[in-house]
């Protein structure tokens, strides 16, 4: 057997002991499409910028075991080596200029230059751009791809798609390239687009060049690669060929930890319950439930219009006192959810909250009606990391509900530190806050430290609904159990309506008693927590589950 | 804890403190009286107080700096003129209350003991309503420039000023005092105010001291109404409306999510900044003794941007205690460098010394990183 | 479709309103034709080069470069030097230039350093700059020169022995581009009266049948600056006009792609700054008097304030904009007062007037630039949104 073109030997990385991938070995030959699958936060990105030299992993630590191309082995400090060396990337998000045509883009910083005597005094820089070679070149890129762009076309009056094939036009063009990297590159892409697009890169492979596909579209993954690698939690677990997996198998071995089967979480709810539209579901609950129950919280045809993560039309209900997930992989819009609902990003629909009709686009309104909300923004939306944690944590109670304040309401209220502080002392000692004091500024605290915070801001309110967005996302996992015991403990004490959303579904199943599955906008299904994980592993790559359990639409 | 004393207070602040002291300390050997010094010192810093503390609402609402002072300037400029063009108008109006109430006295103390107090506050009344609509439409502008306020802001101010210029030559004023004496019309560049209300703070209360060993004046009224006028900034940032803007200042996405309107905290902030420009441009009259108008409020900006800065302030931070310290620190300066630094060298080096200390200061501002951790 | 009438409409209003604001201030002047293009000839030959030192830092997307005032101060003191050592004429102001270029590039590395630290707020920071650098500038001219830097020519001194004066005759350099190549115009019957003119010197006659009077042109001075725009063309369509582009769009773009993003910002404004060094020895040579304190702050404010007029903003400039800026601007220039005493009976008017325009043309460029970049910042945003939500 010949050489492979990059060997992967034992790679693993943790990230401040927090193991993120352990043990990766594969290695891919010139030609092979192969097709790299995974949850969000499975190690996939991890994984690529070890293989770019991405500043962030030399900068906490290297990594584990070694990479090889050619059979030598190279250590990679920065992108341009991984470049140098014939490895291409193409990004989810575009890296174009606008304002430049295809051409200027696809050969940004390689163009081609007329010789000039001054380059020889000063420096190439001030050669001028020969454009017709320069068009000649895109044009033989474009072409390759098998699309039919204009090379003088403006990016920025681009189709979505073109913009696509102008990304990897670009890393086509680099004469070297003999290794490309696709980041959800169909994401964007129409149908007819993405097909476009495989035969293109089947086209690619043929020259020899290698091709690693990341999507979480299976039947595109089957149809395009030729071998399928699997990392579920920072592990390889499968690494073969794709005619021999069926992309239910896939969708399994992605989620699915059927082996280490965790405490299910208490069948919701207790007492006996019959419901409109949730009835589907909690029928199959071995109890039968007669009571009636009004929803929480209802939605209906919600759309939201917030950037990377678009609701196209959502509807659900969550009853009250129960712990409800949204999950689904990111940029599907599962974030658009509560973000829309709480007015923070364009929305439209209908929401009603304990039977009446909640106002959107007014984040006022959604608070004014005791719903509380934890973004997943921690530090973008969530904190004021340049004030105290007192501010923090009483500050929308203060705006909102006319608390921590002395004085006449509407002519003149001064804050009350005392309370503020006292209130923030209680919290503080409850959730276990790691801090100097209620004083210390909300910048100064670790992930974990700050996400309490957040709960503690949202628990101020005394809400009756109370929206959670990625509640353990970059924190450890010590603090992960803590977060996630302090919302079913709140849940269970104050029979507050908890809505969770997450990307690790792992986390819903085990406190949430229903978790929705958000594909491309729309809910593809709800199911009880218990349901098997590779039912929820269909939900995400948008295959309908053979089972009967359907969505509520 | 001397290197943490240095963190908290910063170097540049450190090393022109540093230079001030130096400065009284050299004055008695190059015969500058540390007296007088510290007299004028006090009076400027009275004189420039209140406009410093102009650009702490604007600055905690995450506006910026305020370089566009001149249009609240210009609302005091216009409450100055209007209250001397009308100065015997609203004597008149006052006594004839009196008079119709039959309260005697009252006539008394408004034609003659309050006649100068009572012009002072008929400038400030006239001029807080023209800067808070002047303010509004400034904080209108300013929310839809949002991230290049501070450049915009020169402008509107130079722009603004430059429109005045023409407004002073053609508005109405009739005053004989105030307008051109051979055309009748059109206002004088400079305006005295003594008659109307010429140190009716600096002289109220006033401690004067002047024998053969102590020269000694300290102007406790304007530090007083100083004072009163810092004390309700503190007030109003401490109150629900105050705490909100601080954190719109600090992270309008935070506060957009706790239901505060933005941008109204903003607009506020701007009127609130231009109303304390226009009262502070009025107390610097008092003190000054006269009001200049035409190219006068064009680069008054400048100095009350770096002082604040001086005093430690951040493009998006500052306080009371910024504003007193950084006052007192940059009118030091401006009065110790002319006279010790001219004795000794015998040249007047104070103007390029406050071209580089107050750009200096701003620049330092501008190219710090503002916000750590993000 | 709208939109792009809009946009048209929104691109052009600011000349358009000069054009209006002209034609009816010129007949109210009174000024003959003749006079106006004698004047407009001589202002574009004195301004059109310190303003097209504009473009290069607008391509590489740092806005409007308020930090030239640094390139006018290095120029500004390679002509006092020639000054003092008296030497005139062309080699004088060559030697002014040699003297200013590495002056003006060490300011222009310092402020472009200072600009990369100060990123998304060039403007107000290189607008601040200039003032910080003005306090130095004034330290040296005014303390320093004749007490450490050696200037001994006492017609430059202050009679206390050091520091240069307020007024500064550039006799010696008076117009010596202007006049290298002596051209007039002139109508046909007036020709013969114009011969003594040039001191008897031969000079080039264009006869043109319609025109009254005579008009001088500089014409060296037009090539200097038709040479200059032939330079920025060809600056457009090198690697590094091309890098300069791409960092204006999108830095982090740029800076995966490769292109070394702060050091091509620092050449930019380089660039700029020596260019408004030589901008700021032809605007002297013109003039003939140098205002050692005030002459560089005019410069900065005046040129930007004619770009704008031309119908430029903060992110996009053309060679177009700067002529079409330098005639509308100072033909507003000259008119105003004259319009203005003859309408109000006032010249103070006219005169705060157009000093109310360029400050006024100058915010109105900024709010207009803000406010567009804010909407298409959204426009971005939405792009990324995929399909419009909603069914």
């Amino acid at each position: 057997m010949s050489t492979p073109l990059l060997r992967l030997d034992h790679i693993g990385k943790e990230f401040y002991g927090n193991r993120v991938l352990s043990d990766i070995t594969f290695d891919i030959s010139a030609g092979e499409i192969i097709g790299l699958v995974g949850e969000n936060g499975a190690g996939k990105s991890t994984l690529l910028n070890i293989l770019f030299g991405m500043p962030v992993i030399s900068s906490t630590g290297g990594h584990e075991g070694t990479i090889q191309i050619d059979g030598k082995t190279v250590h990679f400090t920065s992108p341009n080596q991984a470049l140098a060396h014939g490895i291409g990337m193409v990004h989810q998000e575009f890296s174009l200029i606008p304002g430049f045509t295809a051409t200027e883009n696809i050969l940004l910083n390689r163009e081609v230059l007329n010789d000039s005597s001054m380059s020889y005094i000063f420096s190439d820089r001030v050669s001028t751009l020969n454009r017709t070679a320069m068009n000649d070149r895109a044009r033989a890129a474009i072409n390759t791809l098998g699309v039919d762009i204009s090379p003088d076309m403006v990016v920025s009056e681009m189709p979505v798609g073109y913009k696509q094939f102008i990304e990897i036009a670009r890393e086509i063009d680099r004469k070297n390239t003999r290794l490309l990297f696709l980041d959800e590159p169909t994401a964007v892409l129409t149908e007819q687009e993405a097909e476009i697009l495989i035969i293109a890169l089947q086209k690619l492979a043929k020259k020899g060049i290698a091709i690693v596909f990341i999507s979480h579209r299976l039947s595109e993954v089957k149809q395009l690669c030729s071998r399928i690698l699997v990392l579920r939690d920072g592990r390889l677990v499968t690494d073969q060929p794709a005619t021999e997996l069926t992309t239910r198998q896939i969708a399994s071995l992605m989620v699915g930890r059927e082996s280490e089967r965790r405490e299910v979480p208490p069948e919701f709810p207790e007492e006996p319950v019959e419901v409109s539209n949730a009835t589907e579901v909690l029928e199959s609950s071995p109890k039968k439930k007669k009571k009636k129950i009004r929803p929480a919280l209802k939605v209906e045809h919600l759309w939201v219009d917030m950037p990377g993560e678009t609701v196209r039309d959502v509807s659900f209900e969550v009853m009250k006192g129960e712990i409800f997930g949204i999950g689904g992989l990111a940029g599907h819009g599962k974030l658009g959810i509560p973000n829309g609902i709480m007015g923070l990003y364009p929305s439209g629909g209908k929401v009603l909250l304990k039977g009446r009709k909640l106002t959107l686009n007014k984040p006022r309104a959604a608070l004014g009606r005791k719903m509380a909300f934890v973004s997943e923004d921690r530090r973008g939306v969530g904190l004021l990391l340049d004030e105290p944690l007192d501010w923090n944590i009483t500050f929308t109670a203060m705006q909102t509900q006319g608390r921590f304040l002395l004085g006449i309401p509407y002519i003149f209220q001064m804050r009350n530190e005392h309370a503020m502080k006292k209130e923030a002392r209680k919290f503080i000692d409850s959730l276990g806050i790691k801090c100097t004091g209620p004083n210390q500024l909300a910048g100064e605290l670790s992930g974990g430290n700050q996400q309490k915070v957040c709960l503690a801001k949202a628990f101020v309110l005394r809400p009756d609904v109370l929206l959670i967005c990625e509640p353990t996302r970059g924190i450890d996992i010590g603090a992960k159990t803590l977060v996630l015991d302090t919302l079913k403990e709140y849940n269970r004490e104050n029979g507050t309506t908890i809505i969770i959303t997450s990307s690790e579904l792992e986390e819903l199943r085990s406190v949430c008693n229903r978790v929705a599955i958000v594909d491309e906008g729309r809910i593809a299904g709800i199911l009880p927590a218990s349901s098997p994980a590779e039912e929820f592993g269909m939900l995400m790559m948008g295959e309908k589950p053979r089972t009967g359990l359907s969505a509520t639409e | 804890m001397i290197s943490r004393f240095i963190q908290n207070a910063g170097w540049p602040r450190i090393i022109i403190a540093l230079f001030l002291l130096g400065l009284f300390i050299a004055a008695p050997f190059v015969g500058v009286r540390v007296d007088t010094s510290l007299s004028n010192t006090l009076v400027r810093f009275g004189m420039n107080g209140v406009m410093v503390l102009a650009m702490i609402p604007m600055v905690q609402a995450g506006c910026g700096l305020n370089f566009g002072l001149p249009l609240g300037i210009i609302a005091g400029l216009l409450g100055a003129t209007l209250s001397i063009e009308w100065n015997t108008e609203i004597l008149a109006w006052l006594s004839g209350l009196g008079t119709q109430y039959k309260i005697s006295w009252l006539n008394e103390i408004f034609v003659t003991t309050w006649r100068e107090p009572l012009g002072f506050a008929s400038a400030i009344i006239i001029a807080i309503p023209i800067a808070a609509i002047l303010g509004w439409f400034y904080g209108k502008l300013l929310n839809r420039v949002k991230g290049d306020e501070m450049m915009i802001a020169t402008y509107v101010g130079f722009s603004s000023v430059s429109f005045m210029c023409i407004a002073w030559l053609l508005l109405p004023y009739k005053h004989p005092t105030m307008v051109w004496g051979y055309a009748g019309k059109g206002l004088r560049t400079t305006i005295s105010v003594e008659g109307y209300w010429l140190h009716v703070l600096s002289d109220s209360l006033a401690l004067n001291i002047q024998t053969e060993d102590i020269h000694l004046y300290i102007p406790t009224g304007m530090l007083i109404f100083f004072a009163v006028m810092a004390i309700l900034v503190w007030i109003f940032m401490r109150t629900k409306t105050g705490t909100a803007m601080t954190a719109v200042g600090s992270n309008p996405e935070f506060a957009r999510a706790s239901g505060v309107n933005v941008d109204r905290m903003r607009t506020i902030s701007v009127m609130m900044s231009t109303v304390l420009g226009a009262v502070g441009i009025i107390v610097y009259e008092q003190s000054f003794g006269f009001i200049q108008l035409y190219m006068g409020p064009f680069y008054m900006a400048l100095p009350a941007v770096a002082s604040i800065l001086l005093g430690g302030a951040s493009v998006n931070k500052a306080g009371i205690l910024n504003v007193i310290v950084g006052t007192f620190l940059f009118q030091g300066i401006l009065t110790m460098t002319p006279s010790v630094i001219n004795s000794y060298l015998q040249t007047d080096m104070s103007e390029v010394i406050r071209l580089i200390v107050s750009n200096g200061m701003i620049l330092y501002a501008l190219t710090r990183k503002v916000r750590a951790g993000r | 479709m709208i939109r792009k009438l809009f946009d048209i409409i929104a691109n052009n209003a600011v000349p358009a309103v000069f054009i209006i604001i002209s034609a009816f201030a010129i007949p109210l002047s009174g000024y003959s034709a003749s006079y106006l293009i004698q004047e407009m000839l001589t202002r574009i030959g004195r301004n059109s080069f310190l303003i097209l030192s504009l473009l290069i830092p607008i391509m590489a997307g740092m806005g409007l470069n308020f930090g030239m005032v640094l390139g006018a101060m290095a120029g500004q003191i390679g002509l006092l030097f020639i000054c003092d050592w008296g030497i005139v004429g062309i080699p004088g102001m060559v030697l002014a230039c040699l003297i200013g270029t590495p002056i003006a590039i060490v300011l222009g590395i310092f402020c472009g350093h200072v600009l990369n630290r100060a990123k998304g707020r060039e403007m107000v920071t290189s607008y601040i700059l200039g003032f910080f650098i003005n306090g130095v500038y004034q330290m040296v001219v005014l303390y320093l020169m004749g007490w450490i830097i050696p200037i001994t020519n006492p017609a430059l001194l202050l009679s206390r022995g050091y520091g240069v004066r307020n007024a500064v005759s550039l006799l010696g350099i008076r117009g010596v581009l202007d006049n290298l190549i002596p051209t007039i115009i002139t109508g046909t019957q007036g020709a013969g009266q114009f011969f003594n003119i040039n001191g008897g010197k031969s000079f080039i006659l264009v006869q043109l049948p319609f025109l009254e009077g005579a008009i001088r042109i500089p014409l060296a001075t037009l090539i200097v600056i038709g040479l200059f725009c032939i330079f920025i063309m060809w600056f457009r369509k090198t690697k590094l006009g091309q890098d300069m582009r791409a960092i204006g769009q999108s830095q982090a773009v740029a800076d995966s792609a490769g292109i070394p993003v702060n050091r091509t910002r620092i050449i930019a404004i380089v660039i700029s700054t020596v260019l408004a060094c030589y901008g700021q020895i032809i605007y002297l040579q013109n003039m003939g008097t140098l205002n050692t304190y005030n002459s560089h702050d005019q410069a900065g404010m005046f040129s930007i304030a004619a770009l704008l007029i031309g119908g430029a903003s903060v992110s996009r400039a053309t060679i177009a904009n700067v002529f079409a800026g330098v005639i509308l601007f100072h033909l507003m220039f000259i008119v105003a007062p004259v319009a203005g005493k003859n309408l109000i009976g006032d010249a103070q008017i006219g005169e705060y007037f157009r000093v109310f325009v360029s400050y006024g043309i100058i915010a109105i460029a900024l709010v207009l630039h803000a406010w567009r970049r804010n909407r298409e910042r959204e426009a971005a945003r939405r792009s990324l949104r995929g399909n419009k939500g909603g069914e």
